[in-house]
């Protein structure tokens, strides 16, 4: 982290950028928030550790907008989001200077307490240069351990690799953290029955708040108004008046970033209820995959996206009839 | 000063739902929070926090005013009947309870919110001592005490046993319809679990925090500050701290197109939205900064202001928990002390 901190530093002071978006020491061990540094003095707050899983990439929409470069931090998973949004004009190239950061998975604080672990004092373990395999918390109510992997978020479970698909210039060191398969979750769902698959869904977005911390954060949500915000159609996002509202938001948010989404896993990370938004995501990803050939959102800047881009081989849409 | 085992709380909540609705921590997919009790619910009385807070059963995130429908020529206007049955809401927090206080100012003063005072009215309220309390409260910055709630009962969970114990008439007249399960209890275990809770309280992060400066005077001078112009950054604007709040209370009311007709129905409101009072002249809040001010100013200033200095936050933390962005009520006091004098 300090050569991390030690180039930041240097590149404000020389001019090539004019301000630095990472990550901002939290009060407690686990709550760094994103957060903009202007001066090298500044930087004494910067933190770069196990629990800086917030994905840079959509606060670029808005600091692409700045006078001068933004020098962003940007994790291997959160470059695909910046190449999407490249992509999609939403983000400009050359207002960005871009640090490829080293990842060893990100940790899930949810998954922490879920062990039973609360009245957290202190994390050890975290850093990213860290080797240790293991967590040690120490708690008001005793020393606590657990394993770094069985505390990960679920996206890092299934990483898409360590590499960063785009940057000016990379620090700190990654390790692999894949140890099952992106579609498996999917591949089961699918198997369910009808009746099944809707009791699943319904019980997991029956605890939909609408709070729109999903939208919010999503890197492929970058409308400028959504259609669920404007106050002139009854489509206004506020209530969850019955249980078809909650599927419905969910469900057209869902078909609005098919093609776009990268799988980044920001959506399941901050949804306070838990639900595992990024299914629905990862659901019209694997269709993609196997109806138009595979394809990677964000993998590059420039490629044609399957959704966009007629071929006189596309499915016909008569393929969902056959599919069931 | 009563008591029941444990393993006889199933018991007592199908007693208490064969005359009254009952609400209290249920586990559905992997989360807790306050729902219908029913002989297949998971009752969760271990974890700490619900997500959403209790709130929900005297102010639902969404409930219908009235119904407007076409017959013929003619509009029938159907008002949504008030809240009639007694329910019991089991399992709220110290901080929780406090909540209710804070909506009391705002909904059972002049003029009364009849949907909500309807559900004060008829609704009985269980409270649950924190066994054990977490890094991320701070409710007795507020005045609450974890160990003492001040509800209807307020019940202790000690080992496998829960001591009861009525506060108020309701209370009592609860206590009588389940006397059957109850037996007589000293109160020595729960003297004791009460300095034990008070002891981790004292050994929690937040619980010094100082409210110093935050007051209904300090309205320009907080208003005005530029420190907000920073704190603001990271918000996603989303509306996670205030739905999962206790004491947020704004609400929108929209209508529903039912096809022959309107619902006309209220629900909560979040000031981080970009139409949060949005109103005919079409000037609300224009930027993130005025609205992530406004939650906080409300919070510590303007309903302070209104209220004889009650701060409208309990300490819950559950804002501390939840914020996808890690931003927090705590974080903003805490930035402004920092800040000290220089401006």
């Amino acid at each position: 982290m300090q050569e991390l901190v030690n180039r930041a530093k240097k590149l404000l002071e020389d001019g090539t950028v004019a301000r630095v978006l990472g990550w901002k020491a939290g009060d407690l061990p686990y709550n760094p928030e994103p957060a903009y540094f202007e001066s090298a003095e500044s930087l004494k707050d910067f933190v770069y550790n196990g629990f800086c899983g917030a994905n840079l990439s959509k606060y670029m929409i808005e600091a692409s907008k700045l006078e001068g470069k933004t020098l962003v931090c940007l994790k291997p998973c959160d470059t695909y989001s910046f190449n999407q949004l490249i992509k999609e004009h939403r983000v400009d190239r050359e207002k960005a200077y871009i640090i490829g950061v080293g990842c060893k998975g990100k940790l899930d604080i949810e998954k922490i307490r879920n062990q039973g672990i609360k009245g957290i004092e202190s994390i050890e373990g975290a850093e990213l240069s860290d080797a240790a395999e293991t967590l040690k918390v120490r708690t008001i109510y005793g020393e606590k351990s657990c394993s770094y992997a069985d505390v990960m978020l679920e996206r890092c479970h299934v990483c898409k690799g360590k590499e960063h698909r785009i940057y000016d210039e990379q620090i700190g060191e990654s390790k692999e953290t894949k140890d099952g398969e992106r579609f498996d979750e999917v591949a089961r769902i699918e198997a369910m029955s009808p009746e099944e698959k809707f009791a699943f869904f319904k019980k997991e977005l029956s605890k939909c708040i609408r709070c729109n911390a999903c939208r919010n954060v999503c890197p492929a949500c970058s409308c400028r108004k959504c259609v669920f915000d404007s106050n002139k159609f009854d489509s206004s996002q506020k209530a969850n008046v019955d249980s078809f509202e909650e599927k419905m938001f969910h469900i057209i948010r869902a078909f609005h970033v098919a093609g776009r989404c990268t799988d980044c896993g920001e959506c399941s990370r901050v949804c306070p209820q838990g639900i595992p938004l990024h299914l629905f995501n990862r659901k019209f990803i694997k269709d993609i995959d196997e109806l138009y050939g595979e394809y990677q959102a964000g993998d590059d800047t420039d490629s044609k996206a399957p959704l966009t881009n007629y071929t006189f081989e596309d499915a016909e849409p008569s393929i969902v009839g056959k599919r069931g | 000063m009563y008591k029941i085992a444990k393993e006889n709380l199933s018991a007592l909540f199908q007693l208490i739902a064969d005359s009254q609705e009952l609400y209290l921590p249920v586990k559905t997919a992997g989360q807790v929070n306050f729902a219908a009790w029913s002989e297949e619910a998971e009752v969760d009385l271990d974890t700490l926090k619900s997500v959403k807070s209790p709130k929900d059963a005297f102010f639902p995130q969404s409930e219908n005013l009235y119904t407007v429908k076409r017959e013929g020529r003619k509009m029938k206007v159907e008002p949504e009947s008030l809240k009639s049955q007694k329910f019991v809401v089991f399992g709220m927090k110290a901080c929780d309870v406090k909540g209710l206080e804070v909506l009391d100012n705002v909904f059972l003063s002049e003029p009364v919110d009849t949907f909500y005072a309807a559900r004060r009215e008829h609704g009985t309220v269980v409270a649950l001592a924190c066994h054990e309390p977490e890094e991320s409260c701070f409710c007795k910055v507020f005045g609450v005490d974890a160990a003492n709630p001040a509800a209807d009962v307020a019940t202790w969970m000690i080992g496998e046993e829960l001591y009861w114990k009525a506060l108020t008439k309701k209370g009592e007249e609860l206590t009588e319809t389940v006397k059957e399960l109850l037996a007589d209890a000293d109160e020595t275990a729960v003297e004791t679990e009460k300095e034990a809770i008070h002891s981790i309280v004292e050994k929690l992060p937040y619980m010094n925090l100082s409210l110093e400066g935050w007051n209904g005077d300090a309205l320009s001078e907080k208003f005005d500050d530029k420190l907000w112009e920073e704190l603001y950054k990271p918000c996603l604007a989303c509306g996670t701290c205030t739905f999962v709040c206790p004491t947020c209370q704004c609400y929108d009311i929209k209508d529903y197109n039912t096809g022959n007709g309107v619902s006309r129905y209220r629900c909560w409101d979040s000031c981080m939205y970009s139409d949060f009072t949005m109103m005919a002249h079409g000037n609300n809040r224009t930027s993130q900064m005025q609205r992530f001010r406004q939650r906080f100013m409300h919070k510590l200033v303007y309903y302070p202001a209104n209220n004889d200095g009650m701060y409208s936050c309990v300490g819950c933390g559950r804002c501390v928990e939840k914020c996808p962005a890690s931003l927090n009520i705590v974080k903003v006091i805490k930035a402004f002390q920092s800040q000290g004098g220089e401006k």
